[in-house]
């Protein structure tokens, strides 16, 4: 920190060179003008207006929160849906991800091997592809319950029951640990030995090193994940628009879907970027708490 | 003596059971592309009601037919959109990449704390608050229905992601060797050129192929801004497998959802290196 504070003194005026940097953050800033920017507070000042493409546009202020709140049953639905989705697959992932991570961190033969074998899953994330093929195995006689018929249970609706088809495309953003794993698992490898050789001679056990060090010291890449996956998974639409449909009687039917619907299907322009907006907020609370929480349980080294 | 010997036995037992554990993890992983893999050879009456792997009788004909796509587009022609829109779309946003972050590595520019600050919130901006106005702007601009929504976007770096990923790099490549270079008399788009790329290769490839991997198997966007048939990717045209018929031939929906995977695992088979380094160094060094 001094050492920066010194040199901000020190440089008072930009070279020539300095200057060239804009040379190449030329495309990036067009960018962020025309396509972040500009769509970021368009899209606010369609909310408050009534606009279908091919129409006009008509100012009707909180008319579309309004009834997006108050009229639209598939709103609270949605917002309760997509906030189920990622309470399932987010820490599942987390957990199942660190789980084999910790689990593979040790000297095991063939590590590369089952590390590339484990990732595989993960590099069909949002894969059209694979969302069929979840949803065929998981069809009324699909291989599926053709396995569970031969230890007794028969025919599960898996697609068909409420409660149950969600959970169904969770599986399938759960099974695709893979690259938090990987990730994971080169955090743990930097982790100083010495500090669980020190811990070892005070005599602690396997849990008070996994609290005291493992997770502290891996917190930092914790977090990132959990805020990507978790920013990530709310916004998700293939695959239960692939998987289910959003059905049984809208039991998956995501707040992704459903600005998909508002959007492209109909085209209500100003209702979708009303929901656009409600998405928004709600992610970034999500990441809101998760930075206000950092503070107790993420430890940068450097400090 | 006999307590060394019992823990050595001990130990191999515990190998047996890790390796065992391994197996199982990794066969509920793997267990669903094998599966498919042969179901691209069955028809539904192998596909349904059975746990059989094998098929019985081969239906080859499936990947014929399916190849064959629907209402005269074939897959040849998906495979080709999917490419003209995937690798162009892979090298802007390598390149747009490159530039923004060498810019904020390397130089001490007015106001740079804060587009750092910009960046940085970009990379968690959710894509759907913007989705809307950029659907009517590329309509607009009459980009709806072409590939420019994808590489339009990624020529002027949008994806924060890869900029950050490339800072980080480029953070850890001493600043000695380009700023000799400088002093020397190189220019800064010399710098880069000569000194910093092929430094940055490893990265720049990793950037690459995750770009490359995230457009490929992209729907949502596809499904958004392509509409005619002609121009559709594979994943749309997948999606339109499913709508063709009124009974649903699933060996061959699944023979071509496998043959859409296929690019993607042969990639990563012959660049996992990068795949698992990308990976392991991008959210580290955060």
């Amino acid at each position: 920190m001094m050492f920066r504070s010194a040199q901000a003194v020190r440089k008072q005026r930009y070279t020539r060179r300095d200057y060239q940097a804009f040379l190449y953050l030329l495309p990036w800033l067009a960018g962020i003008l025309v396509l972040q920017l500009y769509p970021f507070i368009s899209s606010l000042v369609y909310s408050f207006h009534d606009y279908t493409v091919g129409g006009k546009m008509d100012f009707i202020g909180l008319d579309n929160y309004v009834k997006l709140f108050t009229r639209d049953r598939d709103f609270w639905n949605s917002l309760k849906i997509t906030f189920e989705f990622a309470l399932y697959t987010v820490p599942g992932k987390i957990v199942l991800a660190l789980a084999v991570a910790i689990f593979l961190n040790r000297n095991i033969r063939g590590i590369n091997a089952i590390r590339t074998a484990y990732y595989i899953p993960s590099l069909f994330g949002g894969s059209i592809a694979i969302a069929l093929l979840w949803r065929l195995m998981f069809m009324d006689n699909g291989i599926i319950n053709s396995m569970l018929a031969t230890i007794g249970v028969t025919n599960v609706h898996f697609l068909g029951t409420r409660g149950v088809a969600l959970r169904v495309v969770c599986a399938l953003e759960i099974w695709q640990f893979g690259s938090s794993m990987v990730m994971f698992l080169a955090a743990l490898k930097n982790v100083p030995r010495s500090l669980y050789e020190a811990a070892e001679i005070d005599g602690a056990g396997w849990w008070n090193r996994f609290f005291h060090i493992t997770l502290p010291q891996i917190s930092p890449i914790l977090f990132f994940t959990l805020l990507n996956q978790t920013i990530q998974e709310f916004q998700n639409y293939t695959s239960p628009a692939i998987i289910t449909g959003g059905g049984p009687r809208k039991s998956t039917y995501v707040m992704g879907m459903f600005l998909y619907q508002e959007g492209f299907s109909y085209f209500h322009m100003g209702y979708a970027s009303a929901i656009s907006w409600v998405e928004f907020i709600a992610i970034l609370v999500l990441t809101l708490i998760i930075f206000g929480t950092s503070k107790l349980w993420v430890h940068y080294g450097d400090e | 003596m006999a307590k060394s010997t019992g823990t050595a036995v001990r130990r191999r037992d515990g190998r047996i059971i890790d390796y065992l554990i391994i197996l199982v993890i990794g066969l509920v992983l793997l267990y669903p592309i094998i599966w498919m893999l042969f179901s691209t050879f069955k028809d539904n009456g192998q596909i349904f009601g059975s746990t059989r792997l094998l098929p019985t009788q081969w239906h080859f004909e499936n990947y014929v037919e399916g190849w064959k796509g629907s209402s005269r587009v074939s897959y040849t022609q998906f495979f080709i959109n999917t490419f003209v829109m995937v690798i162009p779309t892979t090298l802007l946003t390598v390149a747009s990449a490159c530039l923004t972050a060498y810019a904020f590595a390397r130089f001490d520019f007015p106001l740079k704390k804060l587009l750092f600050t910009v960046l940085i919130a970009l990379l968690m901006m959710p894509g759907a608050v913007v989705i809307i106005p950029r659907y009517l702007l590329y309509n607009q601009f009459r980009w709806v229905d072409s590939y420019m929504p994808f590489y339009i976007p990624a020529a002027l770096a949008c994806n924060s992601f890869f900029t950050y990923m490339l800072i980080q790099f480029l953070r850890g490549i001493p600043r000695d060797l380009d700023e000799s270079a400088y002093m020397d008399g190189c220019g800064t788009f010399r710098t880069l050129w000569q000194i910093l790329l092929p430094l940055m290769k490893p990265a720049l490839f990793s950037a690459g192929l995750f770009q490359f991997l995230w457009t490929y198997n992209d729907y949502f966007n596809s499904l958004i801004f392509i509409s005619t048939q002609k121009k559709y990717p594979i994943s749309l045209a997948l999606r339109m497998s499913l709508d063709s018929e009124s009974v649903v031939n699933w060996g061959k929906v699944m023979a071509m959802a496998f043959v859409a995977v296929l690019p993607v695992m042969l990639l990563f088979f012959a660049a996992q290196k990068y795949f698992v380094e990308g990976i392991a160094t991008t959210g580290l060094k955060g």
